[in-house]
């Protein structure tokens, strides 16, 4: 019983001397996966313009629903152009439905994931936010 | 006369000062060490290293809501705090740190440890009885069992240290040291005298009054605010003053060789008490009944054989 003793103090001044596996938070981040589902980001085409063709798949297919999906007659051609496109983040649950349901792939979930915030407005973000400026690219 | 007591008082607050800052840091040194054990950081917010948490702690406890249960017998329920911290102050007067740093160096000094540090299972076992709560109550009632038996081991294995150094002075125990330290003459004593220190700081594996999954947390269970930090204090208080018994009684003390005393006994009293935390962060705790046969089948048979041989060798050579 007393050698069980003494090799679990042994034991224990082992882990002593490890590196510690702490991340610290704040100053050193951790990697997302290739397929972390984080914040949504907005895609756009060469040109700049939005992907969406406004066709409100996802605002149906959210179960919590967070989407909130401005359009109007495109007037230089067929179909529709997106005006305003914003999402709740107070209420979404980040399930992709709306990811998967996008016909164009318009709208993807991207690596962010730090969306804590002094003030709930500011987690309702609208399109210009939610647009991929590049950082988050495909 | 008037300077004399003046540098007596200067003293006092200078000793208690540095036990306090001590048993400030201890707690800070607990949580790192047990991080560290456990592979984790610990506390490392607050100023470099974390080294200013034990401030960020007293603070925070100084705003806490300080509540006074209604069921609770007032009186005794704030005497508690009070005494289980104040007994192991009171102790501090006559442990020397060096040499010559000391408040009083009386020739019945170990029998003035024996019976103050027994003073703090009243305030255990008060807080309990009047916190009129029976977590609280059962916290107390174990605590001054499990005191009561482990003070008997103590008591006889500190007793092979005097019949050596032939003093109750802990001075003169620590000059008696000089050439071997007691922990080669006495190993088995330094074995028990060890065990028996752990479960009168009721560290574990012996921390069965305030075992969180049995009786939420003991006998501190209706404490909050400074009451509770009085209690964490007083238990930190008495881990610091095991540590600095054990290095005096069997560690030699401040005796070392190069290094300056202080440093030499600030160094022994530290690794001592990493020694607790070690512990604590090692072994599972024990069940009550095993806490109990331990104490009455273990160690006191063997404390009272460590006292008879010790008496002998003394004799006869």
């Amino acid at each position: 019983m007393i050698k069980a003793l003494i090799v679990g103090l042994f034991t224990t001044l082992k882990h002593f001397f490890r590196r510690s596996i702490t991340m610290k938070y704040p100053e050193e981040k951790w990697t997302p996966p290739e397929r972390f589902r984080g914040r949504h980001v907005f895609l756009t085409d060469d040109e700049g313009k939005p992907l969406c063709i406004a066709c409100g798949l996802c605002v149906r297919a959210c179960p919590c629903e967070c989407i909130e999906l401005e359009s109007e007659k495109n007037p230089d051609g067929p179909g529709k152009v997106v005006t305003g496109y914003s999402i709740n983040y107070l209420r979404c649950c980040f399930c992709g439905l709306c990811v998967e349901v996008c016909p164009k792939d318009a709208i993807r979930q991207g690596k962010e994931f730090e969306l804590a915030a002094y003030d709930k407005e500011s987690l309702i973000m609208d399109m210009d936010t939610l647009l991929d400026k590049g950082v988050n690219a495909r | 006369m008037i300077v004399e007591i003046l540098l007596q008082i200067i003293k006092i607050i200078a000793i208690f000062a540095v036990v306090m800052g001590c048993v400030a840091y201890l707690t800070l040194m607990e949580r790192k060490c047990l991080g560290f054990f456990q592979i984790r950081l610990g506390p490392n917010r607050v100023g470099p290293w974390g080294l200013l948490q034990p401030v960020a702690d007293g603070i925070k406890l100084f705003f806490k809501e300080d509540m006074t249960v209604l069921h609770a017998n007032k009186f005794y329920f704030i005497l508690a705090p009070v005494i289980s911290l104040v007994a192991v102050l009171f102790c501090f007067a006559v442990v020397p740190f060096a040499g010559n740093v000391y408040i009083i160096d009386i020739p019945v000094a170990v029998l003035y440890l024996m019976a103050i540090s027994s003073m703090g299972v009243y305030g255990v076992l008060l807080a309990g009885w009047s916190s009129n709560n029976k977590y609280s109550a059962m916290g107390g009632y174990r605590a001054t069992a499990q005191m009561i038996s482990y003070e008997i081991p103590l008591a006889l294995a500190i007793v092979g240290v005097l019949i050596l150094s032939r003093s109750m002075s802990i001075v003169d125990i620590v000059n008696a040291q000089k050439g071997m330290w007691n922990i080669v003459k006495q190993p088995l004593g330094f074995i028990i005298y060890l065990v028996c220190t752990f479960a009168e700081t009721n560290r574990c594996p012996f921390d069965l009054y305030e075992c969180e999954n049995e009786l939420v947390a003991g006998y501190q269970t209706e404490y909050s605010s400074m009451k509770f930090a009085l209690f964490y204090m007083g238990e930190y208080a008495h881990i610091f003053l095991a540590s600095c018994l054990i290095t005096l009684f069997y560690l030699g003390g401040w005796n070392g060789p190069v290094l300056p005393a202080l440093l030499w006994f600030f160094m022994k009293v530290f690794f001592c008490a990493f020694c607790f935390i070690w512990v604590r962060a090692t072994y599972p705790r024990f069940r009550y009944d095993q806490l109990m046969n331990l104490s009455w089948k273990v160690m006191l048979p063997l404390a009272f054989l460590n006292l008879i041989v010790t008496a002998i060798i003394v004799v006869m050579f």
